[in-house]
């Protein structure tokens, strides 16, 4: 078994939630006293950070949203000025405001640490070449295994996505010995370089970390098959920090969550009770050491469950199975967070179009995620001519890839074709298979 | 001097074109005409009827998108050099085809040639003009 920091990561259970109990404090405390939106969260809600003594008093403390994220953008929920902040990232919201978290040189430190486990946990060592095919940029997966891996003192190679053919090369040319992207870009990768004749088990390449969008046991076995390493599910959201947050072992059985950092909880998405572990419900987190963005019982919207019973590896963390859900409607497509209203927002604004339109999500075989949106024409987009609905077509897809930041297809459909249901339409279809 | 053409929008799916016509057929609505732009998702496809008003209220009442266009339809010497004539004409003065095809019917020793062209007042104009004889609605739904 591999491991960053085996005296953390198996230090003994009552040493570990004495040390989250003292983090937590800590923690409330510092949001209290430097966001003014976590003393107000905290007052109305009666909480005084002298009442958190321990961490089973976590469940005292209100959640905290994507909507707060909105209601505070920019910097609204930063806990020091922005001369402490030393790196900012953003991901999408649920309307054309941008989710933005920062932060400090201490952070950073805490978050290549977290993807230094991470990536140990797969077996990277200091001798290996990391293919880091994560996009790099506002998106936190790339510079977020970028750092990790730096940590570990591996090679880096910032290739950032795209580019397959380049891939395969530089794969092949530098030896590259760990992969580190969306596991569709790894089946995509694998299916490549198949039909370019490359026989991936000669090369050294040996464990791939694949996150930032949900996959499944199928698709594990697919990859491990095309380019003959360990598949392994790495999670995390930049809301609590970035990719690193949990992280499978070699067991290859459940995430196991960096506990000393990022505390988590199963909550009843309905009621807000916190469920056992064992339970499905909605996953919540709390930061335990972070400075710029403390964050108190972020609400994931991500649905799994949390089980303790002792790992083959000796970590003390406890998994999370992968995910298994949303408890809203946020699809995750190439590692981009989409929101149906976000697309519908774009399409109101265009002139013309009918409010009527359906989202589908497909995953065909070897390839990327495809969105698509369909929109059903209006007698108002309808001329003699076709070029003049290329010209709509065209206006809807440059605004909405503008908005979300990837490709995506407009698909013209006849009036009413689009299924009609009695009260909350049906907008999305997501014929991707991610649950086996 | 101009008539109507109707336009409707079609997906490209199997049946699609049927529905059309057995639409019209069955409100005994006669196709003079017809033409298809398409691209790989969809089509439109362009007909003249004998009644074009009678046709868009069927086809929008069986749910199809209907746009309604002026075009001209065009009387041309049937022998060769007859619509190259027609089209030095107008490009003699700089007009554009967006787009043109053939009548089902003839006129006499004609063929009848459908143009759309913008902008369509000049288009009169400059065919009148060169000799060009432009049928009425009613003269083409007779024929």
């Amino acid at each position: 078994m591999y491991f960053w920091d085996k005296k953390t990561e198996c230090m003994s259970l009552d040493e570990l939630r004495e040390l989250q109990g003292e983090r937590l404090k800590n923690t409330v405390r510092f949001a209290y006293d430097n966001v003014p939106f976590y003393r107000r969260k905290l007052d109305a809600a009666g909480v005084n950070p002298e009442d958190i003594k321990s961490i089973d008093d976590i469940t005292k403390l209100p959640f905290t949203t994507k909507e707060d994220f909105r209601d505070n953008y920019p910097f609204g929920m930063f806990a020091v000025p922005l001369e402490q902040v030393v790196r900012i990232h953003a991901s999408s919201g649920t309307t054309g405001k941008q989710t933005v978290v920062g932060y400090t040189e201490n952070d950073i430190g805490v978050w290549s640490e977290a993807m230094a486990r991470t990536l140990s946990a797969g077996g990277t060592t200091k001798g290996d070449i990391v293919q880091n095919a994560y996009g790099y940029g506002l998106f936190t997966g790339g510079l977020g295994a970028h750092y990790g891996a730096e940590k570990i003192g591996a090679s880096v190679v910032p290739i950032s996505g795209g580019n397959t053919k380049r891939q395969l090369q530089i794969m092949q040319d530098f030896g590259c010995t760990v992969l580190c992207c969306t596991p569709s870009y790894a089946v995509l990768l694998g299916e490549s370089a198949a039909e370019q004749g490359i026989d991936t088990s000669k090369l050294p390449l040996k464990a791939g970390f694949f996150g930032a969008e949900p996959w499944s046991e199928n698709m594990r076995r697919e990859i491990e098959e095309k380019l003959h390493i360990d598949a392994l599910d790495i999670y995390g959201l930049s809301e609590v920090m970035g990719p690193g947050v949990s992280y499978e072992c070699m067991e290859k059985a459940g995430l196991h969550v960096s506990e000393d950092h990022f505390y988590p909880e199963i909550i009843d998405p309905e009621t807000g009770e916190r469920q056992p572990d064992g339970y499905k419900g909605e996953l919540v987190f709390t930061s335990l050491t972070k400075e710029a963005l403390p964050l108190i019982r972020y609400r994931t919207r991500d649905v799994t469950y949390l089980f303790s019973d002792n790992c083959g590896c000796g970590r003390v963390f406890r998994r999370m199975h992968r995910v298994l859900g949303r408890t809203d409607d946020m699809l995750i497509i190439r590692g981009v967070n989409v929101f149906p209203s976000q697309i519908e927002s774009i399409l109101m604004e265009i002139d013309g179009t009918e409010p009527h339109y359906l989202i589908v999500v497909d995953r065909e075989k070897g390839r990327m995620d495809q969105l698509e949106v369909w929109v059903e024409v209006s007698p108002k987009m309808v001329s003699d001519e076709v070029r003049k609905l290329e010209a709509i077509e065209r206006a809807i897809v440059a605004e909405l890839e503008s908005l979300l930041g990837i490709s995506l297809k407009i698909r013209l459909v006849e009036p009413k074709t689009i299924a009609r249901s009695e009260g909350k339409a049906k907008r999305v279809i997501d014929r991707r298979d991610l649950n086996q | 001097m101009r008539v109507n053409q109707i336009s409707v929008f079609l997906e490209n799916k199997s049946g699609r074109l049927s529905d059309v016509t057995r639409t019209l057929a069955d409100n005994n609505i006669n196709i003079r005409a017809l033409s298809i732009a398409d691209t790989i998702d969809y089509g439109l496809l362009r007909l003249i009827v004998n009644d074009p008003d009678l046709a868009t209220q069927v086809l929008t009442d069986n749910g199809f998108t209907v746009a309604r266009t002026e075009v001209l339809a065009v009387e041309i010497p049937d022998r060769p050099g007859g619509l190259a004539g027609v089209i030095d004409i107008l490009a003699a003065k700089n007009l554009n085809i967006e787009y043109m095809y053939a009548f089902v019917g003839r006129s006499g020793d004609h063929a009848i040639v459908v143009f759309r062209i913008e902008p369509v007042e000049d288009a009169i104009t400059v065919l009148q003009e060169g000799g060009m004889r432009i049928l009425r609605g009613e003269e083409l739904h007779s024929l």
